[in-house]
């Protein structure tokens, strides 16, 4: 067995150091009725690296690839451009083989690059502090939810009706559990989100306001009012963005307002991977730092006084603090944070400026492409590289009947809000940089045979 | 302000081994590298971008004026930056890595290239399920293999991690009590537990009582039963414990929580030393979660991402969490989610992650299982046992072995620093072990063993790389038994001395800005 180091020989001169007679009586402890004798029945023995790799490619390729077709999705995952040197920096085995930075003295590289990490997001977010990473947005935005609870002692939360619904069926999952109680609504076909109507829901009792930006239909609305009218109230604005790459073109939530901004990071850096992992971006303002959940990076000095790196407010985790805790989080998601941040290193603020105008020019010109189409409206006024288009007939069966003509052409709003009548016509399309000009004509024609 | 931004400090005096100074900080191959805020410009990228079409925005009048502030570098300056910050870490693939109840097993480099075949790492999570029926097929074979090394009933795989996985278990405990009606209020925690275990239980809205161990380092089963009543929910057992231990009463532990009507929780962050050996499920356990980044050799990465699957009983099944993959008679997967689940999952407790949890740990695993089969996994048991056991009985002369006299251990083998001389205590030794070129092991934890030393050097290591890293623990401990004050300047040959942790806490600096440097606490 090739990952086995150890031959008989070792074994035996190893049993005999130890002084046991045979392996099993390693394995006293184990009840006798509760030992299996041999392998387990019926499964399969070791196989050769050739083997393994034949099956999974076999397996690998019963996908369709997005990259080879023209692909349109985006709902909380996009697909972007990495740069070949990213995945080399991730494979470095120092990162990848390394564990938490428990012993900072040897582990200053993951300790420098998650500070420089915090300091990215903070300044994407527009926060003044950020954390080393989640497990993704939609758990990011629950911690969030909670943190506001203990920093106004409130629990009532006011979530928008443009925050991703996965994200929402999450916080509503958990808080069936804690004391949170959530008011949520639907989304619908309309230009801009009222945001008229959720201010009027924010009261004396509310903790937080949860709004996402831009939302699960690509509008993209001033947060400065909503933000105004929760302080006025007492409560804390949360903002949520799935997709970073936009704030590359608008404003930060931060600038807004926002007390709290959250995120999924997956969009640079990290790639699409059937949903994961990806890697939570959680930022806030430094007063609020010591209710912060998950793992911190600090700057401090070492005993010849050095700058070095440590992990620091640990008295917050659950290590230290065990069932009071800020959070049950033990493992963030540092390997992704390390693909996001050298992504936006290669990037910079021009690289990123550049990368966000390319993906709004490219979905500028699919979105009036595609609602020239006869029947086809585009539903938004605003959006950045994500835009919904409100079919005349249901999108759910359009989007299978895209596939037929090779075509990945966005995600149905019938998929992501089962039963919701008034959404079953929305198409929510995902132009990125990597979408060609081809691309955009091929999924034209094909909508265009979709939808007569 | 010193000249040179970056940290290093070209003036520091020779370090205790006499070591001439440089006049740019470096030590030969150790190089130090100042922060990306220090060399990075706004106007510097590292990737190409065709011209740009000129165009209005349609940004809802919210384009972003104000500078951000992201310094970028070229390509050679960001691979450059990158590699240097590598290697001021320790690594698996450096040398042993014994950190207890961690399992830093190598990772094998398959597992990396088949998580990066485009079939895998280039499909969306919402793409229509026709067109990722190979993705489906891989989460449904890697969920039959963790049924069949447990010995349950079934699989929740979207647990982003090992704490997450404990929530996913405990939620469905709490989901199953409350569809009979029933309402409790208490999770029991045995004292030795990871701190993840109460955090859990509190984050699952239960109140966390805690339960003594006995002088063998096991769960008083008495102290157990005699708090079980109609208002404990479950009980969260670590087995393999965190001492290293096998707890020989769990069927008995298990029965008497379900005479009183509560369930098992099993915390499976050491199934590395049962698997294929042992199976949960036999035991009576109703719910344990399996880190697939420590038994199944999914990458650390520095701390994550992890995976966390929780195999559950019959008795939990039906209130796992959606989204998962199902198999149908006709060979076709299909996720099932909140839009059928009213048919086909109608008690799931909710869903706990935006999408299907992680799809690349799940190729990387399954390829390891696959590599590895039902003979190879029983293997990594035994062998995981093995090298555990000869550190033990290797150390247990020079260092307190607590829990030896009562026979072997399982995958870990735990030492107290009872016997340290002049104030030495473990950490010294910890850190003296770095000036070895070893990673230390687990310190302080479990809290049960005073200056606890958790050793767990998994299968993957050599019988000559035990012997190199027992050989230095050796020289360590006779030295911390004789008081050898030098202990307390380890390590010096790291790329940075001891750190203050203190200062760090009392005026965290969390994000770069251009300020005085920090100044060492008093």
């Amino acid at each position: 067995m090739r990952y086995l180091p150890l031959s008989d020989a070792d074994r035996s001169e190893m049993l005999r150091v130890i002084g046991a007679g045979s392996i099993d009586e390693l394995f006293k402890d184990v009840p006798e009725e509760a030992r299996l004798q041999g392998p387990i029945h019926g499964l399969p023995m070791h196989a050769s690296e050739m083997a393994v790799e034949r099956h999974m490619t076999a397996l690998s390729r019963k996908n369709m690839v997005a990259g080879d077709v023209p692909f349109f999705l985006g709902c909380g995952a996009y697909r972007h451009h990495v740069p070949a040197s990213v995945d080399h920096i991730i494979q470095r085995g120092e990162f990848l083989t390394s564990y938490t930075p428990y012993q900072p003295e040897i582990a200053q590289g993951t300790l420098q690059m998650l500070f420089e990490f915090q300091t990215q997001v903070a300044r994407l977010f527009g926060c003044e502090v950020a954390n080393a990473s989640m497990y993704d947005g939609s758990t990011a935005m629950w911690e969030a939810i909670l943190m506001a609870h203990r920093i106004t002692r409130r629990n009532k939360t006011v979530i928008s009706s443009g925050v991703h619904p996965h994200y929402v069926n999450v916080a509503k999952t958990l808080a069936q559990f804690s004391e949170d109680a959530l008011a949520t609504a639907l989304p619908e076909l309309d230009a801009e989100p009222d945001t008229g109507r959720l201010i009027g829901k924010i009261g004396q009792e509310t903790s937080a306001v949860v709004v996402q930006y831009p939302d699960i239909l690509g509008r993209i609305t001033d947060l400065t009012p909503i933000a105004e009218a929760a302080h006025a109230a007492g409560a804390l604005l949360i903002a949520v963005v799935t997709e970073p790459v936009a704030l590359g073109a608008i404003k930060s939530p931060g600038e807004m307002g926002a007390d709290i901004v959250v995120g999924e990071g997956q969009s640079i850096g990290v790639g699409l991977q059937f949903g994961g992992p990806y890697v939570g971006l959680f930022a806030c303002r430094e007063k609020h730092v010591r209710q912060m959940p998950g793992r911190l990076a600090g700057e401090t000095v070492d005993a010849e006084g050095k700058r070095g790196f440590v992990l620091t407010l640990s008295t917050r985790e659950q290590h230290i603090r065990r069932e009071k805790a800020t959070s049950n989080i033990c493992t963030s998601s540092v390997l992704c944070a390390l693909a996001f941040t050298a992504h936006l290193t290669l990037l910079g603020e021009k690289g990123l400026r550049q990368l966000a105008s390319l993906n709004h020019a490219r979905a500028c010109e699919a979105a009036d492409r595609l609602a020239a189409i006869p029947g086809v409206e585009l539903v938004n006024d605003s959006f950045f590289n994500e835009f919904t288009l409100k079919l005349p007939v249901e999108a759910r069966p359009a989007v299978h009947a895209l596939v037929e003509r090779n075509v990945l052409g966005g995600v149905s709003l019938g998929r992501l809000y089962p039963g919701v009548e008034a959404l079953q016509n929305g198409l929510v399309v995902a132009v990125t940089e990597t979408v060609t000009d081809d691309d955009i004509t091929a999924f034209e024609a094909a909508l265009k045979e979709v939808v007569q | 302000m010193t000249a040179n931004p970056s940290g290093w400090r070209p003036s520091s005096p020779a370090n205790a081994q006499g070591e001439a100074t440089t006049v740019t900080g470096n030590r030969a191959l150790m190089l130090e590298e100042p922060l990306l805020f220090e060399i990075g410009k706004t106007d510097q990228t590292g990737v190409d971008f065709a011209d740009l079409p000129t165009r209005a925005t349609r940004l809802g009048g919210l384009e972003r004026s104000r500078a951000i502030g992201l310094p970028g570098l070229s390509e050679p300056e960001t691979v450059r930056h990158y590699t240097r910050l590598s290697r001021q870490n320790y690594a698996i693939d450096l040398g042993l890595f014994p950190l207890g109840s961690c399992t830093m097993k190598h990772n094998p480099r398959l597992n990396e290239k088949v998580a990066r075949l485009p079939g895998f790492a280039d499909v969306h999570p919402l793409q229509p399920q026709e067109t990722v029926q190979g993705a489906l097929q891989v989460i449904n074979e890697l969920a039959f293999w963790l049924l069949d090394l447990t010995g349950m009933y079934g699989v929740a795989m979207s647990p982003k991690a090992g704490a997450h996985g404990e929530l996913c278990g405990l939620l469905c405990i709490r989901a199953a009590l409350e569809a009979r009606g029933d309402k409790r209020e208490v999770v029991l925690v045995p004292e030795s537990a990871h701190g993840t275990n109460p955090a859990t239980a509190a984050f699952a809205g239960y109140r966390v009582e805690n339960i003594p161990a006995n002088a063998a380092g096991r769960v008083n089963l008495e102290a157990l039963k005699a708090r079980l009543g109609p208002d404990v929910a479950a009980v969260m057992i670590t087995n393999p414990n965190t001492c290293g231990l096998f707890e020989p009463d769990m069927k008995a532990i298990s029965d008497a929580v379900h005479a009183a009507g509560a369930f098992v929780y099993c915390d499976g962050a050491n199934f590395n030393a049962i698997v294929g050996k042992v199976r949960p499920g036999d035991l009576g356990i109703d719910a344990m979660h399996i880190n697939l980044h420590k038994t199944f050799s999914t990458p650390h990465g520095g701390g994550g991402p992890g995976s966390g699957p929780v195999v559950l009983s019959e008795a939990l099944s039906p209130y796992g969490p959606l989204p998962f993959a199902a198999k149908y008679p006709d060979g076709t997967y299909k996720i099932v989610e909140e839009e059928t689940a009213g048919e086909e999952h109608p008690n799931a407790f909710g869903r706990m992650v935006a999408f299907h949890g992680q799809m690349g740990m799940f190729t990387r695993a399954l390829a390891y299982i696959l590599s590895h089969g039902a003979d190879g996994l029983k293997q990594v048991a035994e062998d995981s046992v093995l090298n555990a056991n000869y550190i033990l009985r290797s150390l247990e002369d020079v260092l307190d072995a607590p829990f030896a006299k009562s026979g072997p251990c399982m995958h870990e083998a735990i030492f107290s620093d009872r016997g340290f001389e002049g104030g030495i205590s473990t950490i010294d030794l910890a850190k003296a072990l770095i000036d070895e070129g070893f990673h230390p092991m687990t310190m302080y934890f479990p809290l049960v063993v005073h200056g606890a030393m958790l050793v767990e050097p998994t299968e993957t290591e050599s019988k000559a790389s035990l012997d190199q890293f027992i050989m230095a623990v050796r020289s360590i401990a006779q030295r911390a038994k004789a008081g050898d004050q030098s202990l307390k300047a380890a390590p010096v040959h790291a790329p940075r001395r001891r750190l203050d942790e203190t200062l760090a806490a009392r005026k965290p600096i969390l994000t770069y800005r251009v300020q005085e440097p920090a100044q060492a606490a008093e």
